[in-house]
């Protein structure tokens, strides 16, 4: 693993290179492909948006995993709790007495001109005060210790399904990695997210029922809903499963109707109750809101959560951290210029070439100008927008971001990654799920890693202790052969 | 004042309902100056109820009723008792700050026309330059005598020349916004519209803005003057839809009609 601007690896990740070394090129590349083979029977599919066949591709699966010590873990992780506490306290706070705000801490007008804002659920207190229960931190690292939030990922993070799906493909196309690398399991997620669920339900309730709500098979992230409810061991429902009658939610089955007490919730805000949201959305459940509010359902992630993950108040996290946590933030943020703020639109405006500009309401690779990659052409396009509404844009620096040995068409190659660490909260406290997933910019050069700008995904090893273990063994190869033919 | 207020919804349907989840906003609130003496809301068929507030502070009940159903009556009546407070709203529920209402919603947002048109009220005080923009609201658009059409937005109805009131203290709400004054669409009853265009009874709307020092004056652009004592508050939003006193939800076929019958009599003194 190597940083920009160095091509020598990591030294204790020797094994690893050798690994690589002794796997033929062409045998790395089978495996590869039978991965994806898999993912492709199993219909982990996305779809691009505005693809006119919008076809539905699988997401790039690369071989070589990215690998991360147990002392960098362990420091990783200490800054994620403390950020996601603050993320949970400051929702707590800002839709409720807003401490925040009477101290000066942040503008008003960013929190109350915000869309994201959302003033029909202000008052409403969470079951157990919890509003951010699954959190996706996306990180980068620009050296060896030096990780970076990039964006804090509070309402529906996605991505969790790669992220066992890819280990599940490397436990059986690379067992032998697994006796050289003591790695953290992450089979454990789905029954640690069930605990999660449980253990935010409403205060009384000895059994809680909990479901997955979906949007239905026409989301992009259907795979991932459907597959988490299944390992879970809890139905999948759709708003039509669910009614709300007497501010409590009850679930069809066929053996009559259930109560329900949690409900992981993968639609947005705006769809989530007809009544109090967008009236138009046929994806929500009329009443759910009321319901929530009488304090008889739990809803992960909590609605108005986008507030502290939007892009506008990111610059402000550190100083968000430090408000509710005490202490400096152990994970910095990437230095962020405000464009509604005159000075540094003026900066942002004289070095466009070298910065990456943001829009604040963005997501997924869209609305954002890559400085160094883009046309003159796109560059001025950028500048005009920037001049005419400034509060919509943030800049940051081109990070040189760090690379890993990726499978490339001509080889293994050097490729910018990020990473997304899994987060959840429940009444019993916060924990870091001991791996994630890594994005990876397959573009040579590239460093936008979003799947449908073309990124890919590989596994994250987190190693238990940060020997790197003995040399591999020359019978690896032929045993992982044979138990290809068995699969 | 003594406002009597008598108000029947009407729903019927053209096939029978299997469920209905309506959010009620028809409970008014005392505040310093205006007291609810007595209210009753009553439904006509077996209907479960649940008494809440929403994130703007208003009273809401839900309203949940297993079908099938081919029709329902909402009955609200009661007295609501005023002073006389010049438009001012003193004492009443605020859990959001002024500034949220300076955000535009899919209803009420600006075009250049309404900007403009906000821009030519040349008054240097914020209050006379509230009145100013009332009055030109009010004196721009003929008070159309029917039901208001559902969904109109405020630049809809801008370029329209005979609004509802409900159209008028949206564009009011939409204007204020463009001159930085947080603004808000007010729901809740008035013999207002009876009075000045003999309008069909309906529940009233009109808005409120925010004066630094004085805190939220009502301004009526049905009759280009503050709201009064023949006022009666229900419920406030960003717009008319957040203030709306039915929003409903229906599992079942076809059309819904919808009647409204509404008496507000008014007795002056206490």
């Amino acid at each position: 693993m190597g940083q920009a601007g160095s091509t020598t690896p990591r030294d204790e990740l020797a094994a690893l290179g050798a690994w690589i070394e002794t796997t033929p090129d062409a045998e790395l590349r089978r495996r590869q492909q039978s991965a994806e083979a898999t993912f492709r029977q199993l219909g982990i599919t996305f779809a691009v948006y505005g693809e006119s066949d919008a076809s539905e591709r699988i997401i790039p699966f690369d071989i070589v995993p990215r690998i991360f010590l147990a002392d960098e873990w362990e420091r990783l992780s200490a800054g994620l709790v403390q950020r996601v506490e603050a993320i949970n306290a400051f929702l707590h706070d800002i839709y409720g007495e807003r401490r925040i705000l009477a101290e000066g801490v942040l503008p008003p007008d960013l929190i109350f001109g915000n869309p994201q804002f959302r003033p029909e659920i202000a008052g409403i207190r969470p079951p157990h005060d919890i509003w951010a229960h699954i959190c996706g931190i996306d990180l980068v690292r620009t050296g060896p210790d030096d990780f970076f939030v990039l964006e804090d990922n509070a309402r529906t993070p996605s991505g969790v399904s790669y992220m066992l799906e890819n280990r599940e493909a490397m436990l059986r196309l690379c067992p032998e990695l697994f006796r050289d690398f003591h790695v953290a399991a992450v089979d454990s997620y789905p029954d640690r997210l069930l605990e999660t669920m449980k253990s935010v339900a409403p205060v009384g309730v000895a059994a809680p029922v909990c479901v997955v709500l979906t949007p239905g098979h026409y989301n992009s992230a259907y795979y991932e809903h459907s597959f988490l409810a299944d390992s879970m061991g809890i139905e999948l429902v759709e708003a039509a499963d669910l009614v709300v009658d007497d501010d409590v939610v009850w679930m069809r089955t066929i053996a009559g109707r259930v109560k329900v007490d949690v409900i992981y919730r993968r639609i947005d805000d705006d769809y989530l109750d007809p009544l109090v949201f967008r009236p138009d959305s046929m994806l929500g459940v009329p009443g759910l809101i009321a319901a929530y509010a009488a304090g008889n359902v739990a809803l992960l992630n909590a609605p108005g959560n986008g507030i502290a993950d939007d892009k506008a108040i990111y610059s402000y996290m550190p100083e968000i951290v430090k408000f509710y946590s005490g202490g400096d933030p152990k994970l910095p943020n990437v230095e962020t210029w405000r464009c509604r703020e005159p000075q540094a639109l003026k900066y942002v405006l004289e070095r466009l070439p070298e910065l990456v500009v943001k829009l604040v309401d963005g997501s997924g690779g869209y609305g954002m100008l890559v400085g160094p990659t883009a046309t003159k052409a796109e560059i001025e396009s950028f500048r005009a927008a920037l001049i005419a509404e400034p509060h919509r844009y943030i800049a940051q620096p081109t990070l040189a971001l760090s690379t890993v040995p990726t499978l490339a068409a001509a080889g293994l190659a050097p490729r910018h990654v990020d990473f997304r660490p899994f987060v959840l909260t429940g009444s019993k406290g916060v924990q870091v799920v001991p791996g994630g997933l890594t994005r990876v910019a397959l573009k040579e050069g590239s460093l936008v890693v979003n799947s449908s700008q073309g990124g890919g995904t590989k596994d994250s090893f987190v190693l238990m202790d940060n020997g790197a273990g003995a040399e591999p063994k020359g019978q690896l190869q032929s045993q992982t052969q044979s138990q290809e033919q068995v699969s | 004042m003594r406002l009597a207020i008598d108000h029947r919804t009407t729903y019927r349907f053209t096939s029978p309902q299997a469920r209905l989840t309506q959010l009620l906003r028809l409970t008014p609130e005392d505040t310093h100056d205006q007291s609810v003496a007595g209210w009753h809301l009553h439904v006509d068929c077996d209907a479960r109820l649940r008494y809440g507030r929403d994130g703007f502070g208003n009273r809401t009940t839900m309203l949940y009723v297993e079908g099938p159903i081919d029709s329902i009556e909402i009955h609200v009546s009661g007295e609501v008792l005023t002073n006389r407070s010049h438009g001012i709203v003193h004492g009443g529920h605020e859990p959001l700050p002024p500034q949220l209402f300076l955000r535009e919603t899919p209803l009420t947002t600006p075009n250049a026309e309404i900007a403009s048109f906000a821009q030519t009220i040349d008054e240097s005080d914020p209050v006379a330059r509230l009145h100013a923009l009332n009055l030109a609201v009010h004196r721009r658009f003929a008070l159309c005598r029917g039901k208001p059409v559902a969904g109109r937005t405020a630049i809809e109805a801008f370029a329209e020349g005979e609004v509802s009131a409900r159209d008028l203290a949206q564009v009011f709400v939409t204007a204020a916004r463009t001159l930085g004054v947080p603004a808000r669409y007010v729901s809740g009853y008035s013999p207002a519209c009876v009075d000045v265009a003999d309008a069909r009874p309906a529940p009233h709307g009109w808005a409120e803005a925010h004066v630094p020092g004085l805190g939220w004056v009502a301004f009526d652009p049905c009759t280009g003057l503050c709201a009064d004592e023949a006022y009666a508050r229900v419920a406030v939003a960003l717009d008319s839809a957040g203030a709306a006193p039915v929003a409903g939800s229906r599992l079942g076929e076809g059309e819904e009609l919808l009647d409204v019958d509404l008496h507000v009599d008014r007795t002056s003194g206490q």
